[in-house]
C-alpha cells in the first residue's frame, strides 16, 4: 500500500494551486471591473452634462496670473501647475532644513539634565503637537504675520533681517565679481578636507595615533577661505535687504504667505521630530552606555561614539516619514494663498478648466514626489541597516 | 554644602527586612536642595542656562497670562459659542447632540470599564497610576483621575463659562455621571463582554449618530459643523476605514502575488497624496462616478468617502505592524491544533494583533481629528470656518480679534488631542504591562 505510484488528485476546488491562481484572477477580475464600473459611469456623467474628458486643456493658456512668481497668463495650464510644484517643493525643501535643526535642538533638550530646558521644550513639543498643522498656519499668517509693521516702517534688524507686512528680505551672501571662482575654491576645500579626514581616519586604524579629522579639516577650509576671500579681492559680498519705496530689495525676498506655511509646518514638524529624537535616544540601550563608561569613554565620547550613531539608525526612518508628511501638507498653502500646487490647480479649476482631470493631474505629481521621497527613505534605511553576522 | 550622598543608591541594599518590589527611582529621594543642584545648577553653565531660560519663558509666561486673562475680550467667543459647538445646526434641535452625547458616553464607559476591569472584586480600573502607587486613597484616587484628565477638565471648565445659562453644565455633569456608571457596569460586568467591547463601542456610536440624523424630523448632515461635525467625521472616518484598513493589511501580507500587488498599490497612492487633495478630489469626482440614475451623495458624505478611503491606507499600515508583532510560531500551533487558514487568522493571529495595535489606532484617530480641520477648505463650516466668519461678523469686523477666536478653536482641538493621547500612552504602558 505504501507504494501506490498513482497520486490521488484533490478535487479541483480543494487543490491549493488551483485555488491561489483561482483566488488571484477573481481578485483581480474584481478591481478591473471595479475600475470599468467607475470609468464608465464617469464618462456616463461627463456626457450627460457635455463635459470635454480630455486633457488637452493642459496645452492651452492659462490666462491667470500666479502671485509671487513671474509666470504669465499667456502660458500654458500645464506649466502653470509645474510653478505650482515648484513653490511646493521650495517650500519643502526650506522647510525640511529648519525643521531637522528645530526638531533635534528639542529633543535633545527635552532630555536635557536642567529642569527648565527640559520643561520649555516639553511645553512646546505638548503644545504644537496637539494642533492641527492648518491652525497653526492660519494662526501665524493671521495672528502672527498681519501683526507685521506697514513697508513704511519695517523692521530692520542689524540689516539682516527687513520685516514688514508686505514683504520679508533676509540677507544672504552673493557673488561678486570672482563669486564663481571662489565658491570652486570652497568646495575643492571642503573635498579635501573630507579626503584628508578618510586618510586620517584609515592612519587612525593603523597605528592608533589621534586621527584629528574634524580639526585639521575645519582649518583647512577656515585657511582656504579666509587666502582666497584676501586673494580674489572681497569676491563674496553679504547683499543685504533695505526698503527702497514701497518695497524691500536686495537680500533674498520671502512672500508673507510662504513665510506663513514655512513657519507654520516648521513649528509643526519640528513638535513631530523633537519626539522621534527624544525617542531615539532613549531607545539606546542603557548597557550601551554602561559599557562605554566602563571602557572609560568620557560624556563627550560616550555620546559621539556610542549612543549618537545607534539613535541616528533608529530616528532615520520616521524623521524621513515626517519630511514626507511636511511635503504633502505644504498643500495647506491653499487656505493661506501661497500658490502651491493644490493652489494653483484650484485655480486653475476655478477658471473654468475640467476639474477631474486637474485633480488628477496634480494627485499624480504629488504620487511621483511622494515616491521618491519614500525611495530616498529606502535607500537610507538599507544603508544604515544593522549588518548581523 | 555636603557632597551628594553616593550611597544613596545602596540604601535601599542596606535594608533587606523592607520587601521593596520595585526599586524607587533615586530622583524621589532628593532633598529640595539636592533637587535644585542637580536639576537647575550642576554647574556654572547650568545655572547661567536656568537663568536665561527661566527669564525667558517667564516673560512668555507673563505675555500670555496677561493677553488671556487681561488685555482680550472674549466676548466673540461667548457670543459665537454655539456656533464653535454645533455650526448651523438648527438651535431647536439641540437636544439631538446631547442625546448621542449621553448615548456615546455611555457606550464608551461601558466599554473602558470593560476593558480596564478586573474580574476580581474591588479593582474599579479607575486610576490605574494610583493603584501601582500602592497606598491607594480617595485622595490619591482624585488626583490620579486629575492628572490624567485635566486637559479635558480644564476644557469642559473653560467652555462652560462661556455660556449663560446653567443647562449645559447640568447637562454635562449628568453626561460624566452616566460615562462613570456605565464604567463601572462594565467593569463589574462579567468577563464573557470583553470580547465583544468594540461591538458595544460600534453599536453605541451608530446609535448615538441615528438618533441625530434618522430620528423623526432629523437633521441632515449637510447642516452638521463646528466641533461636532470635526467630532462626527472623525469617528465616521475610522469606523468606516477600520474594516477596509484591516483587508487591505492581510491582503499586503498575504502569499497571493496579484493580492499583494493591488493592496500594496492602494497603499502606497492612498499615503503618498495629501488629504487636502483627496477632499477636493470628493467635491468634484466622487459625485461623477455614482450611476447617473442615482442621486449623487451630499457634499458630507463625499468628503467622509475620500477622508475614509484616505485613512484605510494608514489603518492598513497600523493593522500590518501588528501582523507583524504576532510570531510565526502562534501561526504554526494554530494549524498544529488543526484549524484551517481563516480560523487561525481569526482565533489567534487577528486577536493578538488588533490588541497590539490599539495605541497606534488612537494615534491614527488623533491625526484624523487634527485632519478634519481641513474641511473647512472644502467649504465646511468646520472650527476654523466659524472662527473666521466670527471675526467678520458686524460686532467684532476689522477689530483683529482673529487671534482670539483662532486661539479658542486651537484650545478646542488642543483638549481633545492631548486627552487621546495621553489615554494612549496610558493604554500603552497597561497593554504591555498586562501582556506577560
Amino acid at each position: 500500500m505504501a507504494t501506490t505510484p498513482v497520486v490521488s488528485r484533490p478535487p479541483l476546488w480543494r487543490d491549493v494551486r488551483v485555488r491561489r491562481v483561482a483566488i488571484q484572477v477573481a481578485v483581480l477580475a474584481g478591481v478591473v471591473a471595479l475600475f470599468a464600473y467607475l470609468y464608465d459611469n464617469l464618462r456616463a456623467n461627463e456626457r450627460a452634462l457635455g463635459i470635454d474628458g480630455s486633457y488637452d486643456f493642459l496645452d492651452q493658456q492659462a490666462g491667470f496670473r500666479i502671485a509671487y512668481t513671474d509666470f504669465s497668463p499667456g502660458d500654458t495650464v500645464l506649466n502653470a501647475i509645474l510653478t505650482g510644484l515648484r513653490n511646493t517643493l521650495a517650500v519643502s525643501l526650506v522647510g525640511i532644513v529648519l525643521t531637522l535643526v528645530v526638531g533635534t535642538v528639542v529633543g535633545i533638550a527635552r532630555l536635557s539634565s536642567n529642569w527648565v530646558v527640559r520643561k520649555a521644550a516639553g511645553v512646546y513639543v505638548e503644545t504644537l503637537r496637539n494642533l492641527p498643522p492648518l491652525l497653526v498656519i492660519v494662526f501665524v499668517n493671521s495672528a502672527g504675520l498681519s501683526a507685521l509693521p506697514t513697508i513704511e516702517d519695517a523692521t530692520d534688524i542689524g540689516g539682516f533681517l527687513v520685516l514688514s507686512v508686505r514683504q520679508i528680505g533676509i540677507a544672504i551672501p552673493r557673488g561678486d565679481g570672482h563669486g564663481g571662482l571662489y565658491l570652486a575654491l570652497l568646495v575643492a576645500a571642503v573635498v579635501a578636507a573630507l579626503a584628508l579626514g578618510r586618510w586620517r581616519r584609515a592612519v587612525e586604524e593603523r597605528t592608533g595615533r589621534p586621527a584629528r579629522a574634524w580639526t585639521l579639516g575645519v582649518t583647512l577650509v577656515a585657511v582656504v577661505a579666509m587666502a582666497g576671500y584676501v586673494a580674489l579681492d572681497a569676491p563674496m559680498v553679504l547683499s543685504r535687504p533695505e526698503v527702497v519705496g514701497r518695497r524691500v530689495e536686495g537680500g533674498t525676498i520671502m512672500s508673507l504667505p510662504f513665510a506663513a506655511v514655512l513657519v507654520g509646518l516648521v513649528l509643526y514638524t519640528s513638535s513631530h521630530v523633537a519626539e522621534i529624537v527624544r525617542g531615539a535616544i532613549l531607545a539606546v540601550p542603557k548597557g550601551q552606555t554602561e559599557a562605554a563608561t566602563a571602557l572609560g569613554l568620557s560624556p563627550g565620547q560616550r555620546l559621539r561614539h556610542v549612543v549618537l550613531p545607534q539613535a541616528f539608525r533608529i530616528a532615520v526612518p520616521p524623521i524621513i516619514n515626517q519630511f514626507l508628511n511636511l511635503t504633502k501638507n505644504t498643500s495647506l498653502g491653499v487656505a493661506v494663498a501661497y500658490p502651491e500646487a493644490m493652489y494653483v490647480t484650484n485655480t486653475v479649476i476655478g477658471n473654468g478648466n475640467p476639474a477631474i482631470q486637474s485633480i488628477l493631474v496634480v494627485m499624480g505629481l504629488y504620487l511621483v514626489v511622494s515616491l521618491a521621497i519614500s525611495l530616498v527613505s529606502n535607500l537610507a534605511n538599507w544603508r544604515l541597516r544593522l549588518v548581523e553576522r | 554644602m555636603t557632597a551628594v550622598d553616593p550611597g544613596d543608591a545602596l540604601a535601599g541594599l542596606a535594608e533587606p527586612v523592607a520587601p521593596a518590589p520595585e526599586p524607587e527611582p533615586p530622583a524621589r529621594d532628593l532633598t529640595p536642595r539636592q533637587w535644585v543642584r542637580t536639576n537647575l545648577a550642576a554647574s556654572p553653565a547650568d545655572l547661567a542656562l536656568t537663568v536665561v531660560f527661566g527669564l525667558i519663558a517667564a516673560y512668555a509666561a507673563y505675555r500670555l497670562l496677561r493677553w488671556v486673562f487681561v488685555t482680550t475680550d472674549w466676548e466673540i467667543v461667548r457670543v459665537n459659542l454655539r456656533q464653535f459647538m454645533i455650526g448651523p445646526f438648527p438651535s431647536d434641535q439641540l437636544w439631538r447632540p446631547w442625546a448621542s452625547g449621553y448615548v456615546l458616553a455611555a457606550a464608551l464607559g461601558l466599554a473602558g470599564g470593560v476593558l480596564v476591569g478586573r474580574p476580581a472584586p474591588g479593582g474599579e480600573g479607575a486610576g490605574g497610576d494610583a493603584e501601582a502607587d500602592g497606598r491607594a486613597g480617595a485622595g490619591a484616587g482624585l488626583r490620579g483621575l486629575a492628572e490624567r484628565f485635566w486637559p479635558l477638565g480644564l476644557g469642559a471648565v473653560v467652555v462652560l463659562s462661556f455660556t449663560r445659562t446653567p443647562l449645559p453644565t447640568l447637562l454635562t455633569v449628568g453626561l460624566v455621571a452616566v460615562f462613570l456608571a456605565f464604567r463601572l457596569l462594565g467593569a463589574r460586568a462579567l468577563g464573557a463582554l470583553r470580547r465583544f467591547v468594540w461591538l458595544i463601542v460600534a453599536v453605541g456610536v451608530l446609535a448615538a449618530l441615528q438618533v441625530i440624523v434618522a430620528g423623526p424630523g432629523g437633521v441632515g448632515w449637510d447642516d452638521w459643523g463646528g466641533l461636532h461635525l470635526a467630532v462626527a467625521a472623525t469617528v465616521a472616518g475610522i469606523v468606516l476605514a477600520f474594516p477596509l484598513g484591516v483587508v487591505l493589511a492581510l491582503g499586503r501580507r498575504s502569499s497571493l502575488p496579484a493580492v499583494r500587488l493591488v493592496s500594496t498599490c492602494y497603499i502606497e497612492a492612498f499615503r503618498a497624496v495629501p488629504l487636502v487633495a483627496l477632499l477636493f478630489m470628493g467635491r468634484y469626482m466622487v459625485g461623477f462616478l455614482f450611476p447617473t440614475t442615482v442621486d449623487p451623495p451630499s457634499q458630507l458624505v463625499r468628503a467622509v468617502i475620500a477622508i475614509t478611503l484616505f485613512e484605510a491606507a494608514y489603518v492598513a499600515e497600523i493593522v500590518r505592524g501588528g501582523l507583524q508583532a504576532v510570531p510565526a510560531g502562534q501561526i504554526e500551533a494554530a494549524h498544529a491544533v488543526g484549524l484551517s487558514q481563516t480560523q487561525a487568522l481569526r482565533l489567534v493571529v487577528l486577536p493578538q494583533a488588533l490588541r497590539a495595535v490599539i495605541p497606534a489606532m488612537v494615534g491614527q484617530f488623533i491625526s484624523l481629528f487634527k485632519d478634519t480641520s481641513l474641511l473647512s477648505i472644502v467649504n465646511f463650516v468646520e472650527l476654523l470656518t466659524v472662527a473666521e466668519r466670527a471675526t467678520e461678523q458686524s460686532a467684532f469686523r476689522g477689530q483683529g480679534l482673529q487671534a482670539v477666536v483662532l486661539a479658542f478653536a486651537g484650545f478646542l482641538y488642543w483638549v481633545g488631542c492631548s486627552t487621546m493621547a495621553r489615554e494612549s500612552r496610558r493604554l500603552e504602558r497597561r497593554l504591555g504591562v498586562g501582556e506577560r
